[in-house]
This record gives structure tokens, sequence and C-alpha cells, in this order.
């Protein structure tokens, strides 16, 4: 693993709530789906943060707040320092350029209708990122790195396949010399046979510039091989934060613990121990008292139901918010 | 041997004819499954495994999709002469299927309760009395909880693990001795697909199911499967028990497979990756149609496809390699 430097983002008491509103011309405010609700965690220059939980839990939210797609209601987020929502003018578009974004489906987050040269091209010139002149450059230097024949970028979209394709949308956050790049479930889109492709590269293209990651996916194994830190999110909180070996070899927190339990064995010998939680994931409409996972946990204590246990450090950066 | 085999396909052959040429989909299938046991095919988008259990079931989207070879043995009955009438007998009684997403697999304006009942009342001609007191026992089979409120919801009133209970209730609520399942967590959470496959088990214990699970998951395999078969540009390229095919995979693709997959326990560096990608079923390679992606490929494998060799007890794969390391040793 490459070294790690001083911390490029920071997030304090990060909240997003989306207001529910009930009644058409009289709309009143009727309560608040709590997405993400006051997370702490820092991502250090050159790392890769992995972020984990299932359907819901606000890691997708997390990443639209970094990307400034949504609004902050609570807490800060700060890019080397700076607080985000304070930037404007030139300095908000200089963010907007260090972060980048990668998604999930290459055939939806590609124009069929712009070339590939054109896709790549648009945000260096949106962020005057080059010299008009120097634009097809850039686009073949970004196409050479992902792989790519320069003479590509007079193709369409549709004349790609899926790895292709994601490797265009990776082309189109490098062009801009981004610092941060979000991927969200970047390869769990892809055919099984590709995706070890688009993992290495997103890894060679990471030390080649030194690019760090925000990387979030459900596959437990591709988190691992991908992150230097793993961050837990259940119910709009962060339950846990911690090294990635670390966090295989001694997951704390009883919902991290069952996370790895429920992860598919590589092997048929390979016998985990079962835990398998009751029921489903709570509204976050509603999220239950006190700790939000203490009414699917198999080691719940009366305490649980009342108050939420604050994210505390266990053992050399290992934080978990649990009262075991 | 008679009783133990629940159904043989033998040859299979599913080709869709379009404007732009024929698409071999099923490609010279064949493979049996015991009653009880649990069967996995394995491959990519693509590669054939869906069209095969759609096949089994008769349900090739037509008109531009047709069997065109090949037999399909349900206890020494073919099913490939069956008329459709017969077939709608059989499907949901005898054989059952699970598809990915259950969200479309649940008609959004039924209650539930009538959709897991329809099958009992249409095969074993039960009034609504009896249905009713059957898919409450059904529900609460899948663990569902609080049954009696339940069956008067709607689709869209539940979670995804809870929507997947129900299709699996609806599936086997007729007692079928052989379940398809076409990628059944796909598309569920990962504490969720856990919750699902364990039930999954049971009710296969518990029903003497024969299962066939389609998948893209090694994983899903390793986790539930007693034999699996590897498929690639419609063939089944490797069969094998599974501890044979994890412990010595012995074709190329599924190596490849194996090793392209990140693995918890395993730290490595780079991944092996697979070049290229899976071909146009339109314009397949002469030879093998792994060849143009296989670090192993030998002048032969371009020109010949690989007759099938025997590597073990019921571990059988089409490589050329396989077959010179016979001739060889």
């Amino acid at each position: 693993m490459p070294p790690v430097g001083e911390i490029l983002l920071e997030a304090k008491n990060l909240t997003k709530h989306f207001p529910v509103n009930r009644g058409l011309l009289f709309s009143r405010s009727v309560g608040a789906v709590r997405a993400v609700d006051g997370i702490h965690f820092t991502i250090r220059r050159g790392e890769t943060f992995g972020l984990v939980g299932e359907s819901g839990c606000g890691k997708t939210t997390t990443s639209r707040l970094i990307l400034l797609l949504e609004r902050i209601t609570r807490g800060t987020i700060l890019f080397q320092g700076r607080n985000i929502e304070t930037l404007a003018g030139p300095e908000l578009q200089g963010y907007r350029r260090r972060v980048q974004a990668v998604f999930q489906d290459p055939y939806s987050s590609l124009s069929p209708r712009m070339r590939v040269g054109t896709i790549i091209a648009e945000p260096i010139r949106a962020n005057r990122a080059a010299p008009e002149e120097a634009v097809p450059d850039r686009v073949g230097k970004a196409l050479e790195v992902v792989g790519l024949p320069r003479d590509r970028a007079d193709h369409y979209p549709h004349e790609f396949s899926g790895g292709q394709r994601q490797r265009i949308a990776i082309a189109r956050a490098l062009a801009v010399e981004p610092q941060l790049i979000i991927l969200d479930e970047p390869v769990s889109a892809l055919d099984v046979s590709i995706r070890a492709q688009v993992m290495n590269l997103l890894r060679e293209v990471q030390e080649e510039f030194g690019l760090t990651y925000l990387l979030i996916a459900h596959d437990l194994a591709v988190v691992k091989h991908m992150s230097h830190r793993i961050g837990v999110m259940y119910l709009g909180k962060l339950v846990e934060n911690a090294e990635s070996e670390e966090l295989y070899q001694h997951p704390f927190h009883p919902y991290t613990q069952a996370l790895y339990s429920a992860a598919l064995p590589s092997h048929p010998d390979i016998q985990r121990e079962e835990i398998v939680l009751p029921g489903d994931v709570p509204s976050p409409l509603h999220p239950p008292p006190g700790c939000r996972f203490h009414t699917r946990c198999p080691q719940a204590r009366p305490l649980c139901s009342e108050e939420e246990p604050p994210l505390r450090d266990v053992a050399g950066g290992h934080e978990v918010a649990c009262h075991q | 041997m008679g009783g133990k085999r629940i159904l043989e396909v033998k040859d299979l052959q599913t080709y869709f004819f379009t404007r732009r040429g024929t698409v071999k989909a099923v490609d010279g299938v064949s493979f049996g499954i015991d009653r009880g046991e649990t069967l996995g095919l394995v491959g990519e988008s693509g590669c054939g495994k869906s069209m095969t259990c759609l096949s089994i079931l008769r349900l090739v989207p037509q008109p531009a999709g047709r069997i065109v070879g090949g037999q399909i043995l349900l206890e020494g009955d073919d099913l490939l002469r069956k008329s459709d009438r017969e077939m709608r007998e059989i499907r949901g009684k005898k054989i059952s299927m699970i598809l990915q997403d259950p969200m479309t697999s649940l008609n959004p304006v039924y209650p539930i309760g009538d959709q897991v009942g329809e099958p009992l009342r249409f095969h074993q001609r039960l009034d609504r009395k009896s249905a009713a007191a059957r898919v409450l026992e059904m529900l609460r089979q899948v663990r569902i909880p609080s049954p009696e409120v339940r069956v008067r919801e709607y689709p869209h009133q539940m979670s995804g693990g809870m929507r997947q209970r129900i299709v699996g209730a609806m599936a086997l609520t007729c007692r079928p001795e052989l379940l398809i399942a076409d990628e059944p967590t796909t598309a569920l959470d990962v504490t969720i697909q856990a919750q699902f496959l364990k039930l999954l088990k049971e009710m296969q214990r518990d029903f003497n199911l024969s299962l066939i699970v389609v998948t893209h998951d090694f994983g899903i395999v390793a986790k539930i499967c007693d034999r699996v078969a590897v498929m690639y540009a419609g063939k089944i390229v490797e069969l094998a028990g599974i501890r044979a095919l994890f412990n010595r995979p012995r074709h190329p693709y599924t190596m490849a497979l194996m090793n392209s997959v990140p693995k918890m326990e395993r730290k490595v560096n780079r991944l092996t990756s697979i070049s290229g990608q899976p071909p146009d079923l339109k314009e397949l390679p002469p030879g093998c149609s792994f060849a143009p992606r296989c670090s192993l490929a030998m002048d032969i494998c371009r020109k010949e496809y690989p007759p099938v060799s025997t590597a073990g007890e019921g571990h059988t794969l089409t490589c050329w390699l396989a077959r010179e390391d016979a001739a060889g040793g």
C-alpha cells in the first residue's frame, strides 16, 4: 500500500435530512428522512476510504454531499481545511474540478448522443482546465491512461462494451486532474471477468497520479481489496471505522460482525460463524431510539435502546459506536 | 439410478433467429440433477444460463427464440414433446421458478395473498377458503411476520427481502420437485441475502427439493451448491462437484474467473484479469469460444471445438489441454 499523506477531506457531524411534506397547496413538513445523521470521518491524501452498508444506510447521500449535489442540513465538510459550503466563485470552481465522480452504470452516465471525445472534453472545457487548442491532446492522453486508443474519441458510447464505457467514465474524471474521485459502485454493473480489469486500472491510476478515492460498494471483498480504511454505515450512522485488514480481522460492532459473517465464502470449506440478523432495516423516517441497530442486534442490552453510543477509539485508530 | 435422477437435459439447443443472424444462446448443453441436489449454473451475462432455465420451463421468448434440438427429461418424460396445456400443468406444480427481481415477478395491483394462492387454485382447484389457509401456512413457513395482516397487503408495502420470500412462498405452495432460482439474491442486500439463502436451504431440506441456482457469483455456489456447471458462450465448459471445482478447477476459463475475484481471506495487490470481453454470440470464433481470451490457447483451440474429457469422477470439461494431459499421462 502506498504511503498516506495529510488529511484531504474531513466530515464533521455531517447531517442530511430530507423533509417529508404532506398536502399540496399548504404543504407542511411532517417529518424527515434522516439519511445521514451526524457522522465524522477523515480521508487522507492518497488513500482509499471505503464506505459499506446496506441500501438506505446513507452512503450515497454522503457522497452527494461531498459533490455538493445536495445541501448539507447540519455539520461541515472541510476540504484541505476549507469549509466547502462557503466556497464561491473561482474557489468553488476549483473545488468542483478537484473532486470528480465515477458512477455505477456506465450505460446511463454517458450521453448516447455525444462522441466519446466530447464527453471527456466537457469537464476540461467547463473547468477551463486547458486552453482550447490543447483539449484534443488532453482527451487523447486521458484515453491512453485508461487503456483505450486515442482514435476511439470519434466513436459513440454504444460502440463500446460495459467495461470500456466504465474506462471512458474514468477517463472523463481523470481529464481535469482531480485530487479526490468518488467511486459509487464502480464495478457492480460490470461482468465478472471485466471487474478485475477495472479494479486494476483504478489502482494503477491512483498510484500514478496520487489520487484519493472515496469508494462506495456493497461487495465487501471488493471494498476490502480496494480500500485502506473502511467505514461501516447503518441507518445514517457511522458505526465503525478502521483500517481495512484490522476491520476484517477484528470487527467490533455487532453489525459489522454480521455483515462479514453474511459475506459469501470464496471456498466451500470456509465456514464462517453464521450471524443471521432477524428482520429488516427500520425506516430512516422513524429510526429507533438509542443505538439504531438495537432492534436487530443479537447482543442488545437495555441501555442500547435508551442511549446512543458515541463513536470512540478502541485500538489505534479503530473507532466503534457501541456500548459493549 | 432411475428414481434418483429428476431431470436430465441432453444436448439442448435454443437458438434465436434475428435479422442480423442466428444467436446460439444455448448450444448443446447437457447435465442432470438428482433429487434433493443443488446444481449451480455459473457464468457471465449472455452465457446462456438463464436461457437454459427458460428452456426447461418452455418459456423461451417467442417468436424469435426456439428450442431447436435436444431433450429435457423430467423423470424420464420429454418436456419438449408436451403440449402447451400439459406444460401449464407442470409449471408451478412440478417445476417452479424464482426470478431475480421480486418487484417484477409480483403483480402490483393484487394483494399478495391472492398471488400466493393462485397456483393452488389453478393446480389443485382449491376453493378460496382452503387456499387462504394454505397461503397463511406458506407465509409462516417463509417467515413473514404477522401473515394474517400481510396477506391483504400489496407488494409495494413490503421490503425487498420480504418480497423475495413471498415469491419463494408462491413458487413452493404446490410442493414442486424442482425449483429453478435465477439470480435469486442479486437484488438483495448482504444480510438479507444471507437470510434468504438460509431459508432456501431449509425449504430444500423440508420439501426434498432439487434446486438449480443460476448465478454469476462463485460465493453463492460455495455456500449452497453440491455441483456446478460453468457456462461460456452457450456451452457448459466444466461440470464438477463443488469441492473438485474449487480445489482443482481445470478449465482455463473457470480458473481465470475464480482468480479475477477479490477474496476476503487473501490479500493481493493486483487481480489477475481476463483480457478482452465475452464474444458476440452471432459471430463465434471457430474452435473454442474462449480461445481468443485464453492465456493457454494452442493452435488447435482456434480451429476445432474440444471434445468432452473426464478429469475425475463426475468432473468433465471441454478443453484441449485436458485432452493433452490425458494423452501425455
